[in-house]
């Protein structure tokens, strides 16, 4: 009889342990690991150019008055409505009211002057500090309400609100968010593992909606190969923008995966360092943009996946003007050009190649297409953090591969947004760059998994409307 | 060595199937990378993007790879690059090595214990990762994968040659040699290595093979032959992403190098067995 009544017992909590494994299974994951494959080199999006940092903290730590959704729209964030004068002079933002930062500080109209300041002041490490170019003044008009004053009106001053280098930050934590970021979005930073990982945590006090997901872990894979194992075996759910192209297709016909194309703001150049000789000279990077076959880099790095471009803007905006013709692919001209330019047996030069897949491989392909011309490059792989320092800093390179994937970025090379049309045609005249490619946006993710971008308006990987099915 | 037993060997060599079977692969793959010098079926500069990932096939023996490259010229002149840096390496390694040792063993004393002491210092490093660090720190190149792979061969060579001449400096020949006047270096140059000679080139051989696996490693990560050159290692890692669909790109260069490590080592022991007196007078 004792050994009946252990017997049930023992039944009982197998049965009890059962149904907890059941429920465990039913009740929707919350969790999501996100591949990338570069690693931020800080996660403060006020005070570096590098879209990793955007893309972990963005609309997720961090937040601005306006926010630009997947479909690069500007919405209400932090200031939850606005009135604009006629003259488009003056912004009245009216600000979310019970807005906490992480740490606990409240988030009122002082801080977004602090913010705004901050960005525009004489010593600001901001990026993009052509975005505050035109505020005259920001003044706080009580605690919830925030007037500012423009030089001239600005098409764009909304949308460039809502980048992620015009995220609001409390006076604080303003000097450790490269390390510790504190901001007001529906994550908390927790944790970063240098090489590795960041690790989010929930905002139990977050103001607006809660997002399914509970936390986030964004995974840095420098490596595509290993990007395909962590992919397939499960310890990333989903990678934004995948760097083996190679693959889509093994991934489409895979029940377990979604494959999902599309655009990003990515203008993929090869860079030239215009400072120094030989490429001051315009014949030589004229004979660059002559000698360039940019088709052939799309289909042979990227295995198709992107649109050939011919100057620094991308081709799904109506503003865009299609260059590609200026310069064609003619070899022959790109060495008379060099002869003329004074090099008949070509040149040497070297091209530094950042981690992505579409510098490291498109770089073999653009040494090829060199070689037929005579110029003759030495290619040197280098570290995102190598690549940020040497080149991006401190100018010492001759040609290097990178992907401006801000938005509408032009404003690089001119301020005049009403002169986009005009701009394009000046920098693809001067080959200021050889212009490459639109960088596509090839996400792979599981596919039971919704809510993640298709698109990339801005370098972002908000996470605030993810779930699992 | 004379004429008479260099037949010797060589009549045992034809008996010694190891010896035969790394012979010939050893053979194959040399002559594969010899003939790369004047003629590859196709260029390895160029690209081809239209014609990419084609399967073996009529035009291209071997298929091409991502670029449209021809991966049977890639792997000849891969054959060539990675054997020509073994070699090299191989040449910086004996050429200091032996020396070293034969130092250590002719004067003894403290240069003895300091060379020892050095190549036990280098021997603590495992060999490939040696190679690694130092292609990190001198950046990327064939040059320096020589230089690398090269410093990891030194203490193998010193460290063979002063043993086995230890014991030839105790022979009554070698005493004789010095009663007839001869210094120390002539005594070396005419009497010690003439007869190590054959241990040196067992190792040798075993170091060639280790020398490729190093530079299709070095290669591997990113460190060794650069690109436009193809390298076996290289190959190697451009083709894993491609794994799913075109997985001759990663096993055609992974069986040169199969081959050619293969056929070296069993050469290696093949001749080891051959050139060692003991096994000579058990027959």
């Amino acid at each position: 009889m004792i050994q009946l009544k252990s017997q049930l017992k023992k039944f009982g909590l197998i049965f009890v342990a059962m149904l907890i494994g059941a429920f465990q299974s039913q009740a929707a994951k919350t969790h999501l690991n996100m591949g990338m494959v570069l690693e931020p080199p800080h996660l403060d999006p006020t005070a570096g150019a590098a879209a990793a940092i955007d893309e972990v903290v963005y609309a997720n730590v961090f937040e601005g008055l306006t926010r630009i959704n997947r479909n690069g729209e500007v919405l209400p964030a932090l200031a939850k409505s606005w009135e604009i004068s006629e003259d488009g002079l003056k912004y009245t933002f009216h600000l979310q009211s019970g807005v906490k930062f992480h740490d606990g500080a409240s988030f009122d109209a002082y801080d977004v002057v602090f913010s705004l300041e901050r960005a525009m002041a004489e010593g600001s490490v901001n990026a993009q500090k052509a975005l505050f170019k035109p505020i005259a003044k920001v003044v706080a008009s009580g605690n919830q309400k925030v007037v500012i004053t423009l030089k001239n009106p600005t098409g764009h001053f909304l949308f460039n609100l809502g980048w992620g280098d015009a995220v609001m930050v409390d006076q604080g934590s303003s000097a450790t968010n490269k390390s510790k970021p504190v901001g007001t979005g529906p994550f908390v930073f927790k944790r970063w593992v240098s090489g590795d990982r960041v690790e989010l945590g929930p905002n139990p006090n977050y103001w607006g909606e809660k997002p399914a997901l509970k936390t986030a872990t964004f995974k840095f894979i420098p490596d595509a190969a290993a990007a395909v194992a962590a992919i397939m075996a499960g310890d990333v759910d989903a990678f934004a923008n995948f760097p083996a192209p190679e693959m889509a297709g093994q991934f489409k016909n895979d029940s377990r995966f979604s494959v999902v194309e599309g655009s990003t703001e990515g203008e993929t150049i090869l860079s030239t360092n215009n400072q120094k000789a030989p490429f001051n000279d315009l014949r030589v990077r004229r004979a660059i943009a002559h000698a360039l076959n940019a088709q052939e880099i799309v289909d042979g790095a990227m295995f198709g996946y992107g649109t050939p471009i011919g100057t620094h803007f991308a081709p799904h905006h109506p503003a865009y003007v299609d260059l590609k013709g200026l310069y064609p692919h003619d070899p022959e001209k790109a060495k008379a050009l060099l002869a003329e330019a004074g090099f008949p047996n070509g040149l040497k030069a070297t091209l530094k190649l950042p981690p992505p897949t579409y510098a490291r491989r498109g770089g073999e392909v653009i040494q090829a297409q060199m070689a037929k011309v005579g110029i003759e490059l030495e290619l040197i792989p280098v570290e995102w953090a190598q690549w940020l320092d040497q080149v991006f800093r401190n100018k010492d390179f001759d040609l290097t591969i990178v992907s401006h994937t801000e938005p509408m970025d032009i404003g690089i090379y001119t301020q005049r947004y009403a002169l986009m049309g005009a701009a394009q045609a000046v920098i693809a005249q001067d080959a200021v760059n050889g212009y490459l490619f639109q960088l596509a946006k090839l996400g792979i993710w599981n596919s039971n998994l919704s809510g993640l971008w298709e698109n990339s308006p801005v370098q972002a990987n908000d996470l605030t409307e993810v779930s699992w099915k | 060595m004379d004429r008479k037993r260099f037949q010797e060997i060589w009549e045992d060599g034809l008996h010694h199937r190891s010896f035969v079977a790394g012979g010939i692969l050893t053979v194959l793959m040399l002559s594969l990378a010899i003939l790369s010098l004047i003629w590859t079926p196709y260029s390895v500069f160029t690209m081809n993007i239209a014609g990419k990932l084609q399967p073996p096939g009529e035009l291209h023996w071997l298929g091409t790879d991502h670029f449209g490259r021809d991966v049977l010229s890639m792997l000849m002149v891969g054959a060539w690059n990675s054997m020509a840096v073994s070699l090299a390496a191989i040449g910086l390694g004996a050429l200091i090595g032996i020396p070293l040792g034969l130092t250590a063993s002719a004067r003894k004393g403290w240069i003895d214990e300091a060379v020892m002491r050095f190549n036990d210092f280098a021997f603590a490093f495992p060999a490939l990762l040696t190679a690694v660090m130092l292609s990190a720190a001198l950046g990327p190149g064939s040059f320096n994968s020589i230089v690398a792979i090269g410093i990891f061969n030194i203490p193998v060579f010193a460290r063979l040659t002063r043993g086995s001449s230890l014991s030839l400096f105790q022979r009554d020949f070698i005493l004789a040699a010095r009663i007839a006047g001869k210094g120390t270096t002539r005594i070396c140059a005419e009497h010690i290595l003439p007869n190590i000679t054959s241990v040196l080139i067992v190792q040798a051989t075993i170091q060639f093979a280790l020398g490729i696996l190093a530079e299709a490693g070095l290669s591997y990560l990113g460190l060794g032959t650069q690109p436009p050159q193809p390298s076996w290692g290289k190959m190697l890692s451009e083709a894993q992403t491609m794994m799913f669909f075109a997985p001759n790109l990663a096993i055609l260069p992974g069986c040169a190098i199969v081959i050619s490590v293969l056929g070296l080592n069993l050469l290696g022991d093949g001749m080891r067995d051959i050139l060692d007196p003991k096994m000579r007078t058990r027959e």
